[in-house]
């Protein structure tokens, strides 16, 4: 191997510069902003050391045995011919992930609506970002997470970040929260509430009344921006009334958290010159997501912060190609560009690029978990391809998913490892890596980078682009294969979309570190901030929407007297499958735990290191105890990267995002003897 | 079907909402005596204290009765009830018919008979709180007669305003239902640092032209008198249409009172020997009674109460039985006069039943969310008063920090392994962070690598 080569790491959305070799050695670029100043995590640091992993798939495996390409490939076709036949189309379904290429995400999703014909396409990203995506395209008319570059939040007063631990998730971006003085909200002391300067302790699932009591503390104090407010946004009169209910005593009996305290989040928010508003999935995987974070759009559009230079607010967008991800179409409501599948010019644009009649096209299929739910149910899939996801360690209630995938008649699934979920696959593709191929990514500021081949993929792998070309040319149709090649028609399909990515190219992007979408033509210089002059609505303002506070699906009881929130590990990234292979990485968090306050632990006679059992009404999960007064004396908290938490955790959705309640429901927990 | 609610105010006009949320197509009508829309009454002292502004308090916009198709009276009280033919008749003469009826018509101010109280204003409703605001404007003194939780609001409010203001109360202590002596002088004490003035153990005789004279003659100067002698409930209505009425509204666990199409809710019903004159009970006897309306299986069980008060620079949360002393339960008290802090729990059979927190304290949270929870009360008394208080000493001295301690959490270095790469050359930052990692991550153990290199070149004699 001779000159390093720049590519990106293959972790979570903040997707740092690195560069790889020689000797597979990483190292960080200077040149990206996320992580100019040479950051890394020990994940990015040792994300080289996958490549060579004795744990690599090499060969496709059909039914646990080692077989050639073509006969995997064959057999696939042929049962998926045959399930359609007989089934219909939306018997097929395609299961896809956030940490996906940009081209691979795209290329998924037309693979779907072209050669399987199915509606039934979604994929994890549904369980992340989500609600933030459907809270920003009712307020703003378009979802670009952090719509102004992650660098901004530096120079900022005050930032309030809402249901987020960048500190385990991206302690990169923590380097650019050093100025501000910063608000956290989580239920738990996490490492990234130890670095604030105040933080907000909610009981889990009530944080749309901690937004609500904010709010109302803004127009209690008259700190309302009239003047923002009525120059660039609509509704506010509606939300004001709503607002009348959720005094601040009140949403302190709700929350647990002291009215002083609000009080003082709120003085210093409006107290700044700059400020920013920021949630994470704390506060957007709840069955009230999307409402819980139109509240914290609603206290930024209040204090006047979106669409202004220097403030705003944002989504922390959590896997590596989570915006990207959510924009090409693979997921189930949506064509490339991130347009509406059920929006007629969308579908004859989409159509004309495909090369095949708009009526062609399916409508909009199950999302993420219902589609999970139908497996091998009446009228529902009977056969699934995995790419880029591990749906049983990833899903909620994961027992009874896993026993929707056991009812399949063919699972198969794309991975470069054998995931839980691929342990269980008819057939495996073993597929390229990160390192091992090209594409393009969108990183939390709807920044466009391009993660370049940096090494040559171990014989008999090949790309999930590869993968999906092969099917489809036993389904009758031609898909090409080359990144670059694939990129080119992503821009096309997406063209007048709102991720319109038309002027953006390989080379632009090699040149220009990056270049942030709706970029329309060759010549535009792409957009970092796209709310200065207006919102993307129609009139070009912002809308304001009155939302209520309901408590979580489950609340604790006699039975299950204790809430299970759940969350990461700096050491371990999403279900694990790549991180629990990496030995410095299991070295640092090997085993899944459950972490409990002192008081709780007493009271149940538990001491560190025990073994506990956790029931919730879905299933049971063993870890050991943690003791830390960082967490709320009725919560206990365990990390998802391990098969556990996820048998726990409730599939209640939320009705607008369809996303599940992973950070709320309620639990027994008893040391297990 | 058709149902008429008696009164919207807090608890009409949640059970209206209610009652919508859950079925879209039952008939709804409902009368009100005043004529503006519900707004909330437990943000009038904010307003009088000169926070939210008065239409910043409403509960429910105009256009909201009719995209949720209820039909709102407004300035028109019902005045008759006629049980026989199910019909309620108003001050007007119109007659609306009914197959269920709410009764929420909540409660009024006492107004103590004394001469001149004429002169006074009580403290109840949205237009009192304009009269009081317009009079505070000449008054030069204020006197709040009642030194119960509305009382203390007034006067906190208005003292904020720049009004000295006097505070009379019958009681020897202010809040007496809901706090113990010492929590009541504390109380005292604070509020005399914001401008105002308590007496206690005081009876007004009579309101005058320049004041109140209280029992044994003596004048209390004032331009502006404000009541807040307690509210009664309103149970005329009902009362005449032949309902069993106590103190309130006789109710059961589903709301409903003797007559099985009639439900009371709010400060108007008495459920189980109880009277409450609070929000929270309201709105959970609103919720209760929407669910038995529209088919459900709700009861209500009575409410735990937690008394806020909402004045500016006074925290004070209350709960619970207070007053219980050594004898019938265990009592946690700490009490720092100077500071304006006291702090007391009431615990009986390991569950927490009563507390006061006065003064500034994160603990208010956690032991209001424990009483609503009845969750048994940890071992560590002190840490629930204190929260942080029983939080382990992070070592962050080089000397004294283990050798296993995480100094770097992004990169996962110990103490141990910056010593070992010191031992092996590292004599600076650069060096441990190119050989360990350390302070690559999120960059903010900088400090404490810096400071254990310090030390170990301390240690060893060498320059840095």
């Amino acid at each position: 191997m001779g000159e390093p080569v720049k590519t990106h790491c293959p972790y979570c959305a903040l997707q740092c510069g690195m560069e790889i070799g020689p000797e597979l050695a990483v190292r960080p670029r200077t040149d990206i902003p996320a992580n100019a100043s040479g950051a890394l995590c020990q994940k990015g640091w040792t994300a080289g050391e996958l490549l060579t992993s004795g744990e690599r798939l090499t060969t496709p495996l059909l039914h646990g045995e080692p077989v050639e390409w073509d006969v995997a490939l064959d057999h696939v076709a042929g049962r998926l011919a045959v399930i359609r036949a007989e089934h219909g189309p939306d018997a097929v379904a395609v299961f896809g992930g956030g940490g996906l290429t940009n081209e691979k995400a795209y290329m998924l999703g037309k693979f779907a609506r072209v050669a399987l014909g199915t509606s039934q396409i979604d994929y994890n990203g549904r369980f992340c970002m989500s609600s933030a995506a459907a809270a920003s395209i009712r307020a703003f008319g378009m979802d670009r997470g952090m719509p102004f570059p992650v660098t901004d939040l530096a120079a900022a007063d005050v930032v309030l970040l809402a249901g987020g631990n960048v500190a385990e998730t991206m302690p990169p971006l923590v380097r650019h929260l050093e100025g501000p003085r910063l608000i956290v909200v989580d239920p738990r002391r996490s490492p990234t509430a130890r670095l604030a300067w105040l933080h907000l302790q909610p009981a889990p699932g009530t944080d749309l009344a901690l937004a609500l009591g904010l709010l109302h503390l803004v127009v209690a104090e008259n700190l309302v921006d009239e003047q923002y407010v009525a120059a660039r946004t609509t509704g506010f009169a509606d939300v004001r009334t709503s607002l009348a209910e959720w005094w601040p005593e009140r949403v302190e009996r709700i929350t647990g958290v002291p009215v002083h305290r609000m009080r003082q989040a709120v003085r210093a928010l409006a107290a700044a010159a700059n400020a920013y508003v920021l949630t994470g999935r704390g506060v957007e995987q709840q069955a009230k997501g999307t409402d819980t974070v139109t509240a914290f759009v609603n206290l930024a559009l209040a204090l006047g912060l979106p669409g202004r230079a220097g403030s705003g607010y944002g989504c922390v967008t959590g896997q590596g190609n989570g915006q990207g991800g959510r924009e090409h179409g693979q997921k189930a409501d949506q064509l490339p560009g991130y347009r509406r599948i059920d929006d007629p010019a969308a579908r004859a644009h989409v159509a004309g690029v495909w090369g095949v009649p708009p009526e062609s096209l399916p409508g909009a299929g199950r999302s993420a978990y219902e589609l999970l739910d139908a497996l091998g149910g009446p009228g529902g899939p009977r056969a699934l391809l995995v790419f880029g996801s591990n749906p049983l360690v990833s899903a909620p209630a994961a027992e009874h998913v896993a026993a929707r995938i056991a009812a399949l008649d063919l699972l198969v699934a794309c991975d470069f490892v054998l995931s839980e979920t691929a342990a269980r696959a008819d057939v495996v593709f073993p597929v390229t890596q990160w390192a091992e191929e090209s594409g393009t990514m969108t990183n939390l500021e709807g920044r466009v980078l391009l993660r370049n081949r940096a090494v040559a993929p171990p014989d008999g792998v090949r790309s999930d682009l590869e993968v999906i070309a092969g099917l489809a040319a036993r389904l009758g149709h031609r898909f090409a294969t080359e990144p670059a090649e694939v990129f080119d028609e992503l821009r096309r399909a997406g063209r007048g979309g709102p991720a319109d990515y038309s002027g953006i190219t390989y080379e632009r992007i090699a040149e220009e570190k990056g270049v942030f979408w709706p970029c329309p033509e060759p010549g535009h210089p792409g957009t970092p901030r796209p709310f200065l002059d207006r919102f993307a609505h129609p009139d070009g303002l912002a809308m304001f929407v009155p939302v209520r506070h309901r408590p979580p699906a489950e609340e604790p009881d006699e039975d299950y007297p204790v809430h299970l929130t759940t969350g990461r590990v700096l050491a371990h990234y999403q279900s694990g499958a790549q991180t629990r292979r990496i030995a410095p990485l299991v070295q640092a968090a090997p085993e899944p735990f459950v972490e409990l306050h002192p008081d709780l632990a007493e009271r149940l006679e538990i001491a560190a290191g025990d073994v506990v059992r956790l029931t919730s009404r879905r299933g049971e999960a063993r870890a050991v105890a943690r003791i830390s007064d960082t967490i709320r004396r009725d919560t206990v908290f365990m990390p998802f990267h391990w098969e556990g938490a996820n048998r726990l955790t409730n599939p209640a959705l939320d009705p607008t995002s369809r996303m599940p309640e992973f950070k709320v429901c309620a639990v027994r927990v008893e040391r297990d003897s | 079907m058709r149902l008429v609610v008696v009164g919207n105010g807090m608890a009409g006009s949640r059970l209206v909402s209610e009652v919508r949320a859950r079925d879209p197509r039952i008939r709804i009508t409902v009368f009100g005596a005043e004529t503006c829309r519900p707004y909330n009454r437990v943000l009038l002292s904010d307003v009088l204290a000169g926070g939210s502004r008065p239409d910043q308090v409403r509960l429910l916009d105009a256009s909201w009765y009719a995209a949720h198709d209820v039909e709102a009276v407004f300035g028109d009280a019902v005045a008759h009830l006629d049980r026989e033919t199910r019909h309620v008749v108003t001050a007007s003469g119109r007659r609306e018919p009914y197959d269920l009826l709410v009764l929420a018509t909540g409660s009024d101010a006492v107004v103590p008979p004394i001469p001149g109280v004429e002169r006074a204003v009580p403290f109840r409703t949205l237009d009192d709180c304009a009269r009081i605001l317009a009079a505070a404007e000449h008054a030069g003194r204020a006197v709040v007669v009642g030194g119960g939780l509305l009382g203390v609001e007034a006067a906190r409010g208005l003292a904020g305003r720049g009004l000295p203001v006097t505070l009379l109360h019958l009681a020897g202590h202010l809040m007496e239902r809901q706090l113990d002596v010492e929590a009541g002088e504390v109380l005292g004490e604070t509020l005399a640092g914001l401008g105002v003035r308590t007496r206690t153990g005081v009876s007004a005789e009579a309101v005058l032209e320049d004041g109140v004279r209280l029992a044994g003659g003596e004048l209390v100067e004032a331009g502006l008198v404000v009541l807040a002698c307690g509210v009664r409930p309103v149970t005329g209505l009902a009362a005449e249409a032949g309902l069993e009425v106590r103190r309130g509204v006789v109710v059961d666990d589903e709301l409903r009172t003797d007559d099985p199409s009639i439900f009371a809710i709010g400060e108007c019903a008495e459920h189980d020997g109880t009277v409450y004159g609070l929000v929270a009970p309201a709105w959970e006897q609103a919720a209760v009674a929407a669910d038995v309306i529209t088919g459900g299986k709700a009861l209500y069980r009575g409410s735990r109460l937690v008394t806020r008060l909402k004045a500016r620079s006074v925290e004070l949360a209350a709960m619970g039985e207070t007053h219980l002393t050594e004898e019938h339960a265990e009592v946690v008290r700490f009490s720092h006069r100077a500071r304006g802090t006291y702090r007391k729990l009431v615990i009986r059979d390991g569950r927490l039943v009563g507390a006061i927190l006065l003064g500034e304290s994160d603990a208010v949270g956690t032991l209001t969310q424990l009483f609503d929870r009845g969750g048994p009360v940890p071992g560590d008394r002190a840490g629930l008063l204190f929260p942080g208080l029983s939080a382990a000493p992070v070592a962050d001295s080089p000397t004294l920090m283990p050798d296993a301690a995480r100094v770097c959490q992004c990169n996962n270095v110990t103490k141990g392994q910056i010593r070992a790469c010191w031992e092996a050359g590292a004599r600076d930052l650069a060096g441990v962070a190119a050989a360990t990692r350390a302070t690559t991550g999120c960059g903010t153990c900088r400090d404490a690598v810096e400071g254990i290199v310090g030390w170990l070149c301390e240690q060893e004699g060498i320059a840095v």
